[in-house]
């Protein structure tokens, strides 16, 4: 098996534990999103990837080969920072050949290669400026392109956005896409924006409290979430508590609704929990009854510019359903009205 | 907030307190001494007011001028040991949990109490060939037979290492824990190894708490009178020693004011120096 393999790999600092067994596959040239809310261990993983953490028990193949006692500096590793790292006393040239000059490349070699990374990250001409007189967008390319100066096997990237501001930060995503693509190199980049981590990479491992709940490609991940915690993470959802009836209903708050799949069609009666995106819901303004439709009361609407919210006490709770300025269903709280919960959108989660 | 220069008489009234403590405690003392280093000294008296350049005029004897140069030499010496050991000592420190910190500074700080001459007297005891360490060297058969290591050079320079560590790291340390330890890590991953990232990174940053503490301990271990006297012989004797010995012994205060300034501004002149070279070679590269 190519690619960078982690096998059991568990990590814990003092009575925290960090990382709780995690086995993952890092394929060849993808891109993969670390992602999970703060604590979860992901910083911890990519520095464990790094060598600059040790695993207190598994192993890091890379290629097959066993790289869990090689030091940080003899990785070969492209490593991003948070806070970009970039050392001070030096010029943007200087820090972008910096481990070229630990290798002893030649003078030439090393400003031929500044350059070429100075237009990669689109700022040629930078050499000379110094690191206080860049933009936060400038620091983040110039981090980037010194990571990449040694041509590493692979790319890391610890939450590399987080301190952009949100328009940078969706041109720098659309960039680093676009390097990859380039320089076809195994990326693994930390997050906890998971809109950040859908739109760019291959592949998604959504962590939490120091274990991998789900690995998939983006679309996957949010179309079938495993269970609660995922579901809720990756965009946001209505979760639904009930009682499995028969194979294809559940029982939530005294009303039967029907459902496309259930992974494990177990006795009747087992508590479930049911999830359905927002802009699944379908809110009709005059009471119509059907399968999967119910009767309800608005108790707020959130117009968003791009999207309408309609917020509506239903089947026991709150009920949130997210439309089109166009298909707004145009209703004020108070209003008695129809929701349907397709049987296709909702997802039966075990845990 | 941001608010203009203040102006009037009162809204300046908070600079008098400043103004006032340094009249005291600094201008005042310091005005006199340089009045006294002026004045006629009368033997067998004290001294009485008058103008000379004669107690400066003494200095310019081969006598002094070697005083003076092993005085400076000495604190510079001692100063390099202090930053080139107190540095790894201050960046291991800074490395370790937050609790041990407190313990090693704490540890640092208690040596501060000692005084110069309890300090000086221990080493005395240390080195010596009756009761010091040698003895112990003797039973663990590393040395054939005791010896005494004091008086001498490099017992004075021990001692005065000894003496100004504490302080080294004391100026260390803020800068060093405020070192953003990705720094170090970004050097790693970039095939830097631990000992490369030290001295590529780590010390170029920390460029201007090393001067400052360098400077500090020198300027420190001039003013150091008891240690040569207890730790070194007449040779070691620094311009300190013979300013105390002026003042006190041979109650020549007049001279004794006229060395100490000189010492103050030959020391002044050279961090001066120093500071504009450090500069210089910041600038070029």
């Amino acid at each position: 098996m190519s690619g960078l393999i982690l096998e059991g790999i568990r990590k814990s600092f003092g009575s925290v534990t960090a990382l709780d067994g995690v086995d993952l596959t890092f394929p060849n040239k993808k891109l993969v999103c670390l992602l999970g809310p703060s604590g979860c261990g992901k910083t911890t993983l990519l520095r464990l990837i790094a060598g600059l953490e040790t695993p207190d028990h598994g192993r890091i193949l890379l290629e097959g080969r066993d790289i869990t006692p090689v030091p940080a500096h003899r990785r070969d590793f492209g490593m991003v920072f948070q806070s970009h790292a970039l050392f001070p006393h030096l010029t943007v040239g200087e820090n972008i050949a910096y481990g070229l000059r630990i290798r002893r490349k030649s003078k030439d070699r090393r400003l031929e290669q500044v350059k070429k990374l100075l237009e990669l990250v689109r700022l040629p001409g930078l050499e000379y400026r110094i690191i206080s007189q860049l933009s936060g967008g400038q620091r983040q390319r110039i981090a980037m392109a010194r990571a990449l100066a040694l041509e590493p096997s692979i790319f890391l990237l610890d939450e590399p956005l987080s301190a952009l501001d949100a328009k940078l930060r969706e041109e720098m995503q659309m960039e680093l896409r676009q390097i990859h693509q380039r320089l076809g190199i195994t990326t693994i980049l930390v997050t906890h924006d998971q809109r950040e981590a859908m739109t760019m990479s291959d592949v998604v491992v959504v962590l939490d409290e120091g274990r991998v709940q789900q690995v998939g490609p983006p679309m996957e991940i949010y179309r079938n979430p495993v269970n609660t915690f995922v579901a809720n993470f990756i965009g946001s959802t209505n979760l639904l508590e009930g009682v499995t009836a028969d194979s294809r209903a559940v029982r939530v708050g005294g009303e039967c609704l029907r459902v496309e799949r259930m992974a494990d069609t177990g006795s009747p009666g087992r508590a479930i929990t049911l999830s359905v995106r927002p802009e699944e819901v379908h809110v009709f303004s005059r009471i119509s009854p059907g399968e999967n439709r119910f009767t309800g009361t608005v108790t707020f609407v959130r117009d968003v510019g791009a999207s309408v919210e309609t917020f509506v006490d239903c089947v026991g709770t709150t009920i949130v359903s997210m439309a089109s300025r166009k298909d707004n269903p145009g209703v004020a709280p108070g209003d008695r009205v129809t929701v349907e919960l397709p049987a296709e959108a909702c997802m039966v989660l075990t845990s | 907030m941001i608010r203009g220069k203040p102006r009037g008489f009162l809204a300046h009234g908070p600079l008098a307190y400043p103004l006032l403590m340094l009249t005291v405690f600094f201008i005042a003392p310091f005005s006199t001494m340089l009045a006294v280093s002026f004045f006629h000294r009368v033997p067998g008296a004290f001294f009485e007011p008058g103008f000379e350049l004669a107690n400066y005029a003494r200095f310019f004897s081969p006598f002094f001028l070697r005083v003076l140069g092993f005085s400076l030499s000495i604190a510079a010496i001692a100063s390099v040991i202090c930053v080139a050991v107190g540095f790894p000592f201050t960046y291991f420190m800074t490395r370790t949990s937050r609790r041990s910190q407190v313990v090693w500074l704490v540890l640092m700080l208690s040596v501060l109490s000692l005084s110069e001459v309890i300090i000086g007297f221990s080493w005395s005891t240390l080195l010596s060939r009756t009761a010091g360490v040698s003895n112990l060297l003797v039973w663990m058969s590393l040395m054939d037979q005791p010896v005494s290591w004091t008086p001498g050079l490099t017992a004075l320079l021990l001692g005065m290492t000894y003496l100004a560590f504490p302080y080294t790291v004391l100026v260390l340390y803020p800068s060093l824990a405020r070192l953003d330890p990705e720094l170090p890590e970004a050097a790693r991953t970039l095939g830097a190894s631990p000992a490369r990232t030290f001295l590529t990174v780590i010390v170029p940053l920390l460029r201007n708490a090393i001067m400052a503490a360098l400077i500090m301990v020198f300027v420190f271990t001039l003013g150091v009178y008891l240690l040569p006297q207890v730790l070194g012989r007449p040779p070691h004797w620094t311009i300190s020693v013979l300013i105390t010995d002026q003042a006190i012994y041979q109650s020549n205060l007049p001279f004794s004011a006229a060395m100490a300034i000189f010492l103050m501004l030959v020391s002044l002149a050279l961090v001066g120096v120093t500071l504009l070279i450090s500069q210089k070679s910041r600038a070029a590269s």
